[in-house]
């Protein structure tokens, strides 16, 4: 890393980022994906999904922040706790909860603006902020997201002129800029070359200390890395969640132990 | 590799060479084919301009944009009325095509599959096709009949009209080609749909948006069945919107008609002054398409 990331606002303690689920289950139309989830996440940790594709792992992570439900067809039952509150419950606004549930998709998608547009788009819709304001939010979340040094000189230029690297991790500042409690990656660094899936995997490091990050990978190595706490999942159930360590070393199903020695997926 | 396994790899490479030397030959006739194809399909363009700039070109001068009609057997005189009468005309058009077109594409390409989307695309397709004399008698029989005289916001508004499935299918195909993850990205920002779709996705699309509302304001900008009933034409300085104005298409439709040699004249003029416009507006189209892709942000 090559600044030491600031610290951004200082977070609102009532607010862990804490996800409480509770027999949670997902249709797409007629076929069900998901399967009677049960599971906590860990607040201010990183947790990693894994599982063979198709396993319902990305719509586990979709759910979270309820981006799922604009697909046609779509239905789910249970329950989906942020630190208490039921988020698909009447009430909750799905705007809010988008904001305190942040998201990097696998392919970076800055939008085709300048590099601080795409920074100050949270906050400008959901705070209006001075230009001041808008500045300092804007800085600080390129410090966080650990790109401030290479585009400080560069934020009116458009986004889409960054490396892929680059723009992954302005997403991830996007993201930031609504200072959320939690941060879902789906695949973040997938398709990025070993260097810049470094920087993000060291990014996400960082971050833990102020939010709950779950990440979806396809990569064990950089589950096991990075992560704290790890699901497998398996044709849209949980199979198993524990402690990364423990999960890849003493796994307890034999499903779990097949999949990570390579035996299947 | 032994001398026998090397002797089959090359016999088989050499059919596959053969192969590819006839499908080389392919490509060639075919790609000369459509290059001959793409050739004549500007012929007709081509052919028109020439033989305008030669018809029309002599009645040209800076008197034909500035003056008015002169009657029969005077010399000179314009069709300055008829020029500011069909600028008129389109503004009144795209006032009333833009805003319907521009959302009701937003709409189709938005929320696809709804049966009301599929019955709307249909709809618009059906109206895309009517003949513009149609639209013209309708236009009479609401906006004209119930007022008892002829008027530029009739013509315009009918005009407007024809804009509208135009632009609803143009906007549609762009919004569509905004890729979804855009709208992601905006939702788990925390934008509401609304939002989303007007600052996201209709921007991003907005410069082939306006491409295509240039484009269909070109297209109308030429029609004369939808006028005749409507806007009716003016031989007098008219700005008037309640009142007949004059417009390009049916100055030109009358003087063509007419048994008067210079009027004639007058006619290929103003041809070429709408084919001119036409073009202008196209080329406009062009570079502001290419601004928007070139520009980084707002």
């Amino acid at each position: 890393m090559t600044a030491a990331p600031e610290m951004g606002p200082v977070p609102d303690r009532r607010r862990h980022g804490r996800i409480d689920v509770e027999h949670f289950e997902f249709w797409y139309g007629k076929s069900q994906s998901l399967f009677d989830l049960n599971l906590q996440i860990t607040p201010r940790a990183v947790t990693a999904f894994i599982g063979p594709s198709g396993c319902g792992k990305s719509t586990f992570l979709r759910s979270i922040n309820r981006l799922n439900e604009l697909i046609p067809g779509a239905r789910r039952a249970g329950m989906i706790r942020l630190d208490g509150e039921n988020i698909y419950q009447q009430g909750m606004d799905v705007v809010t909860l988008r904001q305190r549930v942040g998201m990097v998709f696998q392919r970076w998608n800055p939008f085709p603006k300048s590099i601080y547009d795409n920074v100050a788009y949270g906050p400008r819709i959901n705070a209006s902020p001075s230009r001041q304001e808008l500045d300092v939010v804007v800085e600080s979340a390129l410090r966080r997201a650990a790109l401030w040094d290479e585009v400080k000189d560069r934020l009116r230029e458009s986004a889409l002129a960054l490396s892929g690297g680059q723009q992954q991790r302005l997403c991830i500042a996007r993201a930031l800029a609504n200072d959320p409690e939690v941060l879902l990656l789906d695949e973040p660094a997938s398709a990025l070359d070993p260097s810049a899936t470094q920087k993000i995997e060291e990014l996400v490091y960082e971050l833990k200390r102020e939010l709950t990050i779950v990440i979806v990978t396809h990569n064990l190595q950089q589950a096991a890395r990075i992560s704290d706490r790890t699901a497998f999942f398996y044709l849209g159930r949980l199979v198993e969640m524990e402690d990364t360590q423990r999960l890849f070393t003493s796994p307890r199903e034999e499903r779990t132990e097949a999949y990570i020695t390579g035996r299947f997926g | 590799m032994s001398a026998g396994a090397a002797g089959r790899d090359r016999a088989e490479i050499r059919p596959r060479a053969s192969g590819l030397a006839r499908r080389r030959g392919v490509s060639v006739v075919m790609v000369t084919l459509t290059c001959i194809a793409a050739a004549i399909a500007v012929v007709p363009l081509l052919v028109i301009l020439g033989y305008l700039l030669k018809q029309g070109a002599g009645a040209l001068s800076l008197d034909f944009f500035t003056s008015m009609p002169k009657p029969v057997g005077e010399e000179g005189g314009g069709m300055a009325n008829a020029i500011v009468g069909t600028l008129m005309l389109l503004g009144i058009a795209s006032m009333v095509g833009l805003p319907v077109g521009i959302g009701a594409g937003l709409y189709l390409a938005e929320r696809r599959g709804t049966r009301l989307a599929n019955l709307v695309r249909f709809l618009a397709d059906v109206l895309n096709g009517l003949p513009s004399i149609v639209m013209g008698i309708f236009a009479w029989q609401f906006l004209v009949r119930p007022f008892g005289h002829f008027s530029a916001l009739a013509g315009g508004a009918a005009i407007g009209a024809m804009m509208i499935p135009l632009v609803t299918r143009t906007t549609e195909e762009m919004v569509r080609t905004v890729p979804q993850s855009l709208r992601e990205a905006a939702l788990a920002l925390g934008y509401p749909r609304w939002r989303t779709s007007l600052q996201i996705v209709l921007r991003t699309a907005l410069g082939g948006i306006v491409t295509g509302v240039l484009v269909a304001v070109a297209r109308v900008a030429g029609e004369t069945a939808p006028l005749l009933f409507t806007a009716f034409g003016n031989s007098f300085w008219s700005t008037n919107l309640g009142q007949p104005i004059a417009a390009l298409p049916l100055q030109i439709f009358t003087y063509a008609i007419s048994p008067y040699d210079d009027w004639h004249e007058l006619a290929w003029a103003g041809a070429l002054v709408l084919i001119a416009l036409v073009l202008v507006i196209s080329l406009v189209a062009r570079v502001v398409t290419r601004a928007r892709h070139g520009g980084g942000h707002d």
